[in-house]
């Protein structure tokens, strides 16, 4: 039987904005289930709240009711409500998260950027780099720019920075959201192949992706936020602060 | 529904280890002014702690506390390396000397604060050795000069004095200064406020790679949100002497939940 990674129950989000005296409805009511080596996809139109759900359950976004139970190899936890320290633990054993955003740090070399995850999880400096090296190439990035600093680099090529450092280490959980925007046919077909060694190994995915047909054959099932939420609007702000 | 500030966080537990600091009700009264106010502070092995907050938000304050240069009118202070003290407080200035010159470094904004600025940059290093009983001249020179490598300072400039150094080299004396007898806790008081952007990133890109190679837990205080948010893994954001809310950093600067930090957050340019 395959093991449950993730079971969220009644996830709501809406986010206070005090200047407006409002607050901004973007989901509720939220039930899924995620086991080993699943994959799920999240459609539904534009601002149905597919972005946030991941980011809520990555609790970049504090969610406002509901659960999320991970299943960590550390035991059963509520991400909704674990505290900070251990959410930060998870992260950097057991969850990821996949944008097409790179966070680089001024003045920090690409192979330093993708090693570093490697590093922290306690492998030697020399077995990170050369990995980060292979995965650097995997993904497309020219040699020339592996010693140089991502935040000079073109949109595309951040991206495939960002890829190799978010894949490099084996996750129990994967939150993908929409990490194959503005990559070329080459980085694209290498993140298809390496997602579906990850789901292989039996890492859980919940993904948003601008087009499913790039990974069409990964998914397991999907999720139409469209029709599990109601649309968002604006409610009145009357909690005291 | 459910407001998030009023919803408590569980206490943590898959880690188990004891905070490194521990800080309960601290607070302190300057004439009128209330610099800190009931403040509670919690910081684990090898995590690093933002406090962000505008000027007099009594961050700085809550950092000297930190390392015992000022006394709180109450409070609890205990960190995890003396375990059997219940509040370091309590201690006699000799004892608190001890334990800050051992088992606390710090970096300040101003380099004259923390480096004696006419003699050698070595020699300001070596000065935290002595004081832990190192006495043969070699041993002190190698383990000088090992602290300012890692701080990646040019080693050919070890014998001249900070006074002839630039801003960014003071920065790095100085924290070969505080880690030198490689400490528990390093507290960062704006450690790259005044300095060149680039600078500025070599300084935070060298205080990241060391914190990370030692695991060492670094508080860091600063008003520059995206200092804190490329170094930070947790951050509390204080006003007028309290604390306002604190979280993951992602979290606090991209879901702010108190009216004061959605300001801060999108007043950044």
């Amino acid at each position: 039987m395959t093991q449950s990674v993730l079971e969220i129950r009644g996830l709501e989000k809406s986010f206070r904005m005090h200047h407006l005296d409002n607050q901004l409805h973007a989901f509720s009511g939220i039930d899924l289930e995620l086991s080993q080596g699943e994959f799920v996809l999240l459609k539904g139109a534009n601002g149905v709240g597919k972005s946030t759900m991941l980011r809520t359950i990555y609790r970049t976004y504090l969610p406002v009711a509901g659960e999320v139970i991970f299943h960590s190899a550390r035991g059963r936890i509520d991400l909704a409500r674990a505290a900070d320290i251990d959410v930060a633990l998870l992260r950097a054993e057991e969850i990821g998260f996949v944008t097409q955003f790179l966070v680089a740090r001024p003045r920090v070399a690409a192979e330093e950027i993708v090693a570093e995850p490697l590093i922290l999880s306690g492998k030697s400096r020399q077995e990170a780099i050369e990995k980060a090296r292979h995965w650097l190439n995997v993904f497309g990035v020219k040699e020339k720019l592996w010693r140089a600093y991502p935040t000079t680099f073109s949109g595309g090529e951040q991206q495939k920075v960002n890829l190799a450092r978010a894949l490099i280490l084996p996750r129990r959980l994967l939150l993908l959201d929409e990490p194959t925007a503005s990559l070329d046919v080459g980085a694209r077909s290498a993140l298809v192949n390496r997602l579906g060694e990850l789901k292989a190994e039996g890492v859980a995915m919940i993904g948003v992706f601008h087009h499913p047909g790039d990974v069409q054959e990964l998914i397991d099932r999907t999720i139409d936020l469209s029709v599990e939420t109601k649309p968002r609007d604006m409610e009145p702000l009357n909690v005291a602060v | 529904m459910i407001a998030p500030e009023n919803v408590k966080l569980a206490a943590p537990q898959f880690v188990t280890t004891p905070p490194v600091l521990t800080m309960r009700n601290m607070a302190k009264v300057y004439g009128d002014v209330v610099a800190v106010d009931n403040v509670d502070v919690t910081a684990y092995r090898g995590e690093v702690l933002g406090i962000v907050g505008e000027s007099g938000s009594g961050k700085s304050t809550l950092l000297r506390m930190m390392n015992l240069e000022e006394q709180p009118d109450h409070g609890n202070y205990k960190l995890d390396i003396k375990k059997d003290i219940d509040n370091l407080f309590e201690l006699d200035r000799f004892a608190q000397r001890q334990i800050q010159s051992r088992h606390i470094g710090i970096v300040y904004q101003n380099p004259h604060q923390g480096l004696l600025m006419k003699h050698s940059s070595s020699g300001n290093v070596a000065e935290r050795l002595l004081i832990a009983g190192e006495r043969s001249f070699a041993v002190l020179r190698e383990k000088a000069s090992d602290a300012l490598a890692s701080s990646e300072f040019p080693l050919t400039r070890m014998d001249a004095p900070p006074i002839e150094l630039s801003g960014g080299m003071q920065q790095r004396v100085q924290l070969a200064k505080a880690i030198a007898l490689e400490p528990e806790l390093l507290l960062l008081d704006e450690p790259t406020t005044g300095l060149d952007v680039s600078v500025q990133a070599l300084v935070l890109d060298t205080l990241k790679r060391l914190q990370q190679q030692r695991k060492i837990t670094m508080v860091i205080v600063s008003h520059d949100l995206g200092v804190i948010r490329t170094m930070a893994d947790r951050v509390m954001v204080m006003k007028s002497g309290k604390v306002v809310e604190q979280g993951l950093v992602d979290q606090v600067f991209q879901d702010p939940q108190h009216p004061y930090t959605q300001q801060l957050v999108h007043a950044k340019l």
